[in-house]
């Protein structure tokens, strides 16, 4: 199996963000509102971080 | 000033142990089972949805790894850094288990896209943690739904 990074974070922050809305949260309707921002915070986070390492490359 | 103080739920609350009283199943029985088998403590507590998806998400995750060539860390090998993968590998319960017995994750990283399915393989069993306690903070009455 070979996966792109990109694909590889998509993955990664779909499932992370599952797990933790249904943990993390009592309500239905909040846990698909915190998953979802979880979701949206690790891959955000992820392409803003790759930025940042590109900016700071000697 | 004033505080924000959560009140504990009386005894026979219906909101406080409604899942352990209607399940039957105890705390720590449930905590056993879905370390074991990723969703199976929600499974346990009639919350089928909640354990199907988590069942998708911890093994979805823990199978990537391996198909990525992932490393299943081992005990015993006196690094600390494995031995904190080997903790994380370790919460993924049966599944662990099973890619030891046959041989899974077994070969070297070389690639880039193998050390993500090492971080994969170890995310998935903290995930698993996480189900596994929540599952039991249901059971116990701590978690309300």
């Amino acid at each position: 199996m070979n996966l792109s990074h990109f694909s590889a974070v998509l993955l990664f922050s779909l499932f992370t963000s599952i797990v933790f809305g249904i943990t993390q949260r009592a309500e239905p309707k909040k846990m698909v509102r915190f998953g979802a921002f979880c979701f949206a915070l690790f891959v955000v986070g992820t392409v803003a971080a790759s930025w940042a390492m590109w900016l700071i490359k000697p | 000033m004033t505080t924000k103080v959560q009140a504990p739920a009386a005894a026979g609350d219906k909101m406080g142990s409604g899942d352990a009283v209607a399940s039957g199943a105890s705390p720590a029985l449930v905590l056993l089972a879905g370390w074991l088998v990723p969703g199976a403590g929600h499974l346990l507590l009639g919350k089928w949805v909640r354990a199907l998806l988590l069942m998708i998400s911890i093994v979805g995750m823990f199978a990537i790894g391996i198909a990525l060539a992932g490393k299943v860390y081992t005990p015993n090998t006196g690094e600390p850094l494995d031995m904190l993968g080997f903790a994380g590998d370790l919460g993924a319960g049966l599944l662990y288990l099973l890619a030891r017995a046959l041989g899974w994750g077994q070969a070297p990283v070389l690639v880039a896209v193998a050390d993500y399915g090492t971080k994969f393989i170890v995310v998935a069993g903290l995930l698993n943690i996480v189900a596994a306690v929540d599952a039991h903070s249901l059971a116990s009455g701590r978690k309300q739904s």
